[in-house]
């Protein structure tokens, strides 16, 4: 038994973690830097990630770059054409859908679509405005075609990935949201000391952190299990890793808007656009507590 | 990374459940019986080689990789019997501060079960303040003489030994004033009183008054005033789920009040939702504690991080004491018991407020 990541692993994270930080969004305004925004596109063009799973890699790998550039607030799509070329190997221009929406769709053309074991394309209309700032989606603009077929192994394994990855990127904004408010704690003064001091707010903190250990725990154990479970058990895995990590993030970042203060109300702090990709995520194959089954074996 | 056993664990664990087969319905699993016969379990774990497992062979333990507690837990939990018991604090904080001599000597009665041990730092004046103890050691001759009380003793009216913190210079800075002790429970200068618990059990707690009881001086753990740092070994090694092993312990009793619902799992049937909640927290631990005990085989050592494990711990015994509750209502005596219990954990080894300061001061650095 060996939880560790693998240096190969490790690598993957630092790499992603480096881009992220490089190029991802420091402020709310620079959402609006097209220049970085094109710098970003190349750069995670360039990285191949959008085909890891095509390229061979396994869901904790996927999880892996998702929680970093989550936790940078990458802004350009990753989640959506990971999941695409999971399904069926795909070329740029591709992204996914769920219903009648593409998810992550700045850039695309068309996206793909999992019915039970069936593939499904549809062209994409213009994006539309939604709740996270850092994702664009987009309505389909005309019918699903059949795109072909896969085994229900597959189709059961991709679910689980899905899930996976969309709690990878909850735990990543939170780890975000976090590092964001304990910045502001250790250097934000009132009566004459840092908030952080106060054990009010240095409490509030401490258990965000534990919900981060927490979440960053059972996703590692639910990525793993994408590859290397039954398909029923990695589904299983999946569902539990996402209902506590979406309750983990979302404390998290409420925490982050808390801490601020005012300032954390504003639409300057970045502390929403975090808030925000977690509400996103936790509607992206969301699983509720009501769905837990308990006491199989 | 692979979550599975090994070949070796997965040997390890048959051989286990071989034992467990036959041994494991002997013990009581919790209220006054099991603390009853918990010195039997003990001796009779570590008899048949399945206690001491990561400690040093040279007291009697194994030197197997920490991972090894894990599967022990779970097949404990899986069979129906009681948990191990919880010493690795002591263990630890014996073996990292005493010298080879105490250590030759007390180690291996400790992980043996051939000797029952006690600690002795909590004090009526000294809860989260732990360097507040009053309780002195005074010099004379070969010995010091003890005086003072000590509370929340878990098992000291049968423990033969007690590792004990007490005040030898009251003049030196409050911290530094503390030294550590092994001292005999059998001698006339010891009184005792149980303490009853709000679950009824009698038997876990204790309140114990040194009242001129004697020390030789040979049994001193370090140098005089070294025991704030033994003291701070110690709470660390408390706080870790790993070390504890009470995980697989939460997940059966999940798996024991999902048993009683009506229905059949897997058929959509309806959950409380405290129990789903109590199995999602039960399975991040278990994910935890694995992940946690890798990083072990770094060789990394837990510093203020086991505040975070024991947090989280906390969270998830106080969830099954709620699914509990929510299951089976207070008609069941187990239930009822199980929620009560789970109460202290936000306070035994360190309130879960300590535990925010240390994770706030020394992870985070938002100190004061």
């Amino acid at each position: 038994m060996d939880a560790r990541l693998t240096p190969e692993q490790a690598a993957l994270r630092q790499a992603a973690a480096r881009l992220a930080d490089t190029l991802g969004p420091h402020s709310v305004l620079a959402l609006a830097d097209s220049e970085r925004v094109v710098q970003l596109e190349q750069a995670i063009t360039g990285s191949g990630w959008r085909s890891l799973r095509s390229d061979g890699a396994g869901g904790v790998e996927i999880a892996l770059v998702a929680e970093e550039l989550a936790r940078g607030l990458v802004d350009v799509p990753f989640l959506g054409p990971v999941l695409a070329d999971a399904l069926r190997p795909a070329g740029p221009g591709l992204t996914l859908a769920v219903g009648p929406t593409a998810i992550d769709a700045r850039g695309a053309t068309r996206a793909l679509a999992l019915d039970g074991t069936r593939l499904l394309t549809a062209p994409l209309g213009p994006p539309a405005d939604g709740v996270d700032l850092t994702r664009v989606a987009a309505p389909l603009a005309g019918p699903y075609e059949p795109a072909g077929e896969i085994s229900a192994a597959h189709a059961t394994r991709w679910q689980a990935l899905a899930i996976s990855v969309t709690a990878a990127e909850m735990v990543g904004a939170a780890r975000g949201a976090h590092a964001l408010a304990v910045g502001y704690a250790r250097v934000r003064e009132q009566y004459g000391a840092t908030i952080g001091s106060y054990q009010a707010v240095a409490h509030l903190l401490a258990e965000s952190l534990a919900l981060i250990e927490g979440s960053e725990s059972i996703l590692r154990y639910a990525a793993w299990a994408v590859d290397e479970l039954r398909p029923a058990e990695a589904i299983r895995s999946a569902r539990i890793a996402k209902v506590y990590c979406a309750q983990a993030a979302r404390t998290v970042c409420e925490t982050a808007i808390q801490v601020h203060g005012g300032i954390g109300n504003t639409w300057e702090c970045l502390a929403h656009l975090f808030l925000r990709r977690v509400l996103a995520c936790a509607e992206t194959f969301p699983v509720r507590l009501e769905e837990i089954e308990v006491g199989l074996p | 990374m692979d979550y599975r056993d090994s070949p070796e664990e997965a040997q390890f664990r048959s051989r286990l459940r071989e034992w467990l087969a036959t041994h494991s319905r002997e013990f009581a699993l919790s209220g006054d019986e099991y603390w009853a016969r918990y010195g039997q379990w003990h001796q009779a774990l570590y008899g048949a080689g399945f206690f001491g497992l990561s400690w040093p062979r040279e007291y009697g333990g194994q030197e197997l990789p920490p991972v090894y507690d894990v599967i022990l837990d779970e097949e404990l939990a899986a069979a129906g019997a009681p948990p191990r018991p919880s010493l690795g604090y002591l263990v630890t904080g014996l073996g990292h501060h005493g010298s080879k001599e105490l250590c030759q000597r007390f180690l291996p009665g400790l992980i043996s079960g051939g000797e029952r041990w006690c600690q002795g730092f909590s004090e009526p004046g000294a809860g989260s303040d732990l360097a507040a103890l009053a309780t002195t050691a005074v010099r004379d001759g070969d010995a010091y003489v003890v005086c003072g009380q000590k509370i929340w003793t878990s098992y000291s009216d049968v423990a033969d030994w007690c590792l004990l913190l007490a005040r030898t210079d009251p003049s030196a800075p409050r911290h530094k004033g503390i030294s550590a002790f092994v001292i005999s429970m059998h001698q006339p200068g010891i009184r005792q009183r149980p303490l009853r618990m709000i679950s009824g059990i009698s038997t876990e707690f204790g309140q114990v008054t040194f009242d001129e009881a004697r020390v030789p001086a040979a049994n001193l753990v370090g140098a005089p005033g070294d025991g704030w740092k033994l003291a701070m070994t110690v709470v660390a090694h408390e706080r870790e789920p790993s070390t504890l092993g009470f995980t697989a312990r939460y997940g059966k009793t999940v798996a024991a009040l999902a048993a009683g619902l009506p229905g059949e799992p897997g058929t959509g049937r309806t959950v409380p939702a405290e129990l789903a909640w109590a199995h999602v927290q039960t399975q991040m631990l278990y994910a935890h504690v694995r992940r946690r005990l890798s990083e072990q085989l770094d060789g990394q050592t837990h510093g203020p991080e086991g505040s975070l494990d024991k947090l989280l711990m906390t969270w998830t015994e106080q969830a099954v004491g709620h699914a509990a509750l929510a299951v089976t209502g207070t008609g069941d005596p187990h239930g009822l018991e199980a929620y009560l219990y789970s109460r202290a954990q936000s306070v035994m080894g360190g309130t879960s407020q300590i535990q925010k300061n240390i994770i706030a001061g020394r992870i985070l650095g938002l100190g004061g």
